[in-house]
């Protein structure tokens, strides 16, 4: 691999960008060396401009035949060493649960970059949050993943390059959790040099193909996903999710604003977190007694942290472009702390939430009127 | 807090309206001013209206789409049409007044509908092809959301490459800039 | 006196013996490849991966580093692990229908590519791990699982001829070959080419091994040669179909091909269960 000609990103800078060029910008930031990728709507621009960049800073692309050969390639990037990632939306997002299952049960940190679109099936090449399930649980397995989720073109640029850390670290396939709206839309952001902002970046180590003589130096390495019997997967099993139950605490993220106090407590996340976050802060400086609650992770999910902002409460009102997918996390997390809670929704299956429509529910519920 | 200019264009492809919306947003830059655009894309866009949803701000906006507009723009037929949606109480509906067979689909729930003779001011007056930056400054005389001196330094930052093979184009465009401004004006508008 | 065949020194002597069938002819593949690993040195910078199936057996069978995938997807693993350090020697191992029916996209696309990685495929026309079903190299009339009385070529067409297909679409510099089991130092030569050729970096390489199922194909030991060397050889003929001018063969090169059989001994129409894995 050729030396990097010049650093991609120095000191820090304000730009004006979109969601898919600010992902590649933090790639490209965060050192990442190589994308694997496949054509699918909206996320396409992710390669456009990493290709545009290849020449420039000494990466490497390769375009694939296919989202399961994305998935797989990027595996194989991994192994090598490097740090590699892809992107993908909607029907691609479901072929990739293919490979994202091998890397699961492999611990290969692969950083997967989701712009969801509508859904089921092709729908649209738009906007939703109907992945939430798919990109936390997808796969034949138990989820051992983590994911953010983003709701501004700052997060997309700070998460992405987080998600490579986080990777590398903890061993898990790690995941930025978008939408095409943030994928399309263009916003200010601040970027910069990981280095000038005091984040150093783990580094990335091959898995096979290392260095030295097999029976002198080291031993062969043999990975493998399949077992035979069922006490030795139950023992693998176990020892995956022990370590994945042992570092949550260390992975999951979560805002809150104004839950003490709060009769209401709004749940959201990713943009339309956002249009929650303006409905409430609005209604509380009027002097309302509602706040939010906001996972910044899905997958570990902030439980501790949700069970403590809604021991308050009343009700929450859960606000989603899907129908169900947040809320089914939230009722989950919310078993054992208060559950009897009344929870009112706002289910928008790959349509957009604006803060009115927030700001509208929450009145309602707060005159108890219901929603 | 005071909320965000929500503007919503839309014409046939072609007819400059993603252009537009970038220099508003490069002149929102400009202007030290928060911003956010985006387009309406994927399978609509091929061959349907193009839209352009920008919102211009001081503070961080909220959300990418809005159910209203302040002002809405639609260049053309079908644009008018797709466009009524946006149309509220509070919202300016402005379309060009050379489109035909619109009467009947006009939005009857807005604060003013404005019919502004742009392209044939363009075509008449200065050319057809600065009719989109026409309409940029009818948004900006309608708005005020940008000054008319980040417009035209916004203008220069993404057409300047075409302006130093061709100087008079310069001219050109920042003439056509206030005479949207003007046109505005001219008929009583001020949000 | 020596009681053992000589092992490749690649093998991991750990993993001997090795559970494929009595007969099987993967153990004979592995070996030549053994054998070309050991001749051409590059034991430590190898990479070899496997597919689901009697393939994935092979998983600790080198003392190589060694990744098992998914059904049909070595290919991508190896690619992905080739573009990100080209310094490593990569080798997909698989089946017929790793690498023909599930992975065939993924073989097309590598092929036309030109990607600098070897494929060594074993076909022995049936989907062996899980029982014996149907493959796409499944001889007309071959009974499998899936064709109780006989492949129809009406129904499932005939038996894909993944060497020639191959040749037909890749470029300049590919090395592609089929070699056999029955004739394993031939097959050694090719696979050490096809290797050879990924070190120079001139391009794709594809190596199909005729193989031997006698558990699925409920033949004996004569019937298995024999349905080795005249039926699938009839079908399938052994050779080098493209070669690189840096790597043709001298003069002398073991003859091809051998008389066209009709098929042997019918399978029974009674379904058995699958005692297979996944």
């Amino acid at each position: 691999m050729s030396e990097a000609i010049a650093k991609p990103v120095e000191g820090e800078r304000k730009v004006f960008m979109t969601g898919n060029e600010a992902v590649c910008w933090a790639a490209l930031a965060a050192g990442a060396e190589i994308m694997y990728g496949y054509p699918i709507t909206p996320q396409n621009e992710i390669m456009h401009y990493w290709t545009r960049n290849v020449p420039r800073f000494g990466k490497r692309f390769l375009q694939t035949e296919d989202e399961l050969s994305a998935g797989f390639t990027t595996i194989g990037g991994v192994l090598a060493g490097r740090r590699a990632f892809t992107a993908t939306a909607g029907p691609g997002n479901v072929l990739m649960q293919e490979p994202l299952s091998m890397a699961e049960a492999m611990r290969i940190p692969v950083v997967v970059v989701v712009q969801q679109r509508g859904g089921p099936s092709t729908a649209t090449v738009i906007y939703s949050q109907q992945e939430v399930t798919l990109t936390c649980f997808g796969g034949n397995g138990e989820g051992l993943r983590i994911v953010y989720s983003t709701s501004s073109h700052q997060e997309l640029f700070d998460y992405t390059i987080k998600a490579f850390n986080t990777a590398w670290k903890y061993r898990w396939p790690t995941f930025v959790l978008a939408d095409g709206y943030q994928a399309k839309m263009r916003e200010s952001l601040i970027i910069y040099d990981p280095g000038a902002r005091g984040i150093s970046m783990v580094p990335a180590e091959p898995l096979v193909g290392k260095p030295g003589k097999i029976g002198e130096d080291r031993e062969a390495v043999h990975l493998r996903n399949a077992y035979s019997v069922e006490e030795e997967l139950e023992v693998a099993l176990a020892r995956d999710i022990t370590e994945y139950e042992r570092v949550a605490p260390e992975i999951v993220e979560s805002e809150a604003f104004n839950t003490e106090g709060a009769d209401l407590v709004v749940i959201a996340h990713g943009i339309v977190f956002r249009s929650a976050a303006m409905a409430v802060r609005d209604l509380a400086a009027q002097g309302k007694r509602v706040g939010y609650f906001r996972p910044v992770t899905l997958r570990p999910f902030p439980q501790e942290q949700l069970q403590k902002a809604v021991a308050g409460a009343k009700m929450l009102l859960v606000a989603e472009s899907a129908y169900g997918q947040l809320l089914k996390l939230v009722k989950e997390n919310l078993y054992g702390g208060t559950c009897n809670l009344p929870i009112e929704t706002i289910l928008r299956p790959g349509v957009g939430i604006t803060p009115e429509e927030v700001t509208e529910a929450c009145s309602a519920l707060l005159d108890g009127k219901g929603a | 807090m005071s909320k965000p200019v929500k503007i919503a264009l839309a014409g046939e492809g072609g007819q400059g309206v993603q252009s537009v919306a970038q220099i508003l947003m490069d002149a929102a830059a400009l202007e030290g001013k928060e911003a956010l655009y985006i387009p309406n894309f994927g399978i609509e866009q091929r061959g349907g209206v193009s839209i352009a949803f920008v919102q211009i701000g001081d503070e961080k906006i909220g959300a990418p789409k809005f159910k209203t507009g302040d002002i809405v723009i639609a260049l053309s037929d079908r644009a008018v049409r797709r466009t009524r949606m946006y149309v509220g109480p509070q919202t300016l509906f402005v379309y060009d007044s050379g489109i035909e067979g619109v009467e009947g689909d006009l939005p009857t729930n807005a604060k003013q509908v404005l019919a502004i003779p742009a392209l044939e001011i363009a075509n008449r007056k200065l050319h057809p092809r600065v009719f989109n930056i026409l309409i940029m400054g009818a948004v900006i005389g309608a708005t005020g959301v940008v000054t008319l001196d980040k417009a035209r330094e916004a203008i220069d930052k993404r057409l300047g490459y075409k302006f130093e093979q061709n100087p008079e184009l310069r001219e050109l465009n920042f003439r056509a800039l206030q005479e949207g401004v003007n046109l505005v004006a001219g008929m009583g508008v001020r949000s | 006196m020596e009681l053992q065949p000589k092992m490749p020194k690649c093998w991991s002597m750990a993993s001997k013996p090795h559970k494929f069938c009595p007969g099987c002819g993967h153990g004979l593949v592995l070996k030549a490849l053994g054998q070309a690993i050991d001749e051409l040195g590059i034991q430590d910078r190898t990479v070899f991966g496997c597919d689901i199936g009697c393939s994935l057996l092979s998983w600790d069978f080198f003392d190589v580093d060694t990744v098992q995938a998914h059904h049909g997807r070595v290919t991508p693993v190896m690619v992905g692990i080739k573009r990100a350090n080209p310094d490593l020697i990569v080798i997909a191992y698989m089946g017929d229908g790793g690498g023909y029916a599930i992975g065939s996209q993924h073989l097309v696309n590598s092929a036309n590519r030109n990607d600098r990685i070897t494929m060594v495929l074993a076909n022995n026309t049936n989907y062996a791990m899980t029982g014996g079903q149907m493959a796409p190299t499944t001889m007309p009339g071959q009974k499998t699982e899936t064709t109780p009385f006989g492949r129809d070529v009406n129904e499932d067409g005939y038996p894909m001829k993944g060497p020639e297909m191959v040749a037909a679409i890749t470029h300049e510099g590919a090395y592609v070959a089929r070699g056999t089991v029955a004739k394993l130092r031939t097959l050694k030569s090719y696979l050490k080419k096809a290797l050879e050729n990924q070190m120079s970096g001139r391009g794709f390489s594809f190596v199909e091994a005729l193989s031997t199922c006698p558990t699925n194909w409920r033949t004996n030991a004569e019937q298995t040669w024999k349905f080795l060397e005249d039926d699938m050889q009839g079908f399938f003929p052994p050779g080098e179909l493209k070669v690189p001018p840096e790597l043709a063969a001298p003069a002398g090169s073991p003859p091809e091909g051998m008389p066209i059989r009709l098929m042997g001994a019918a399978r029974s129409g009674a379904v058995e269960g699958s005692d297979g894995q996944p």
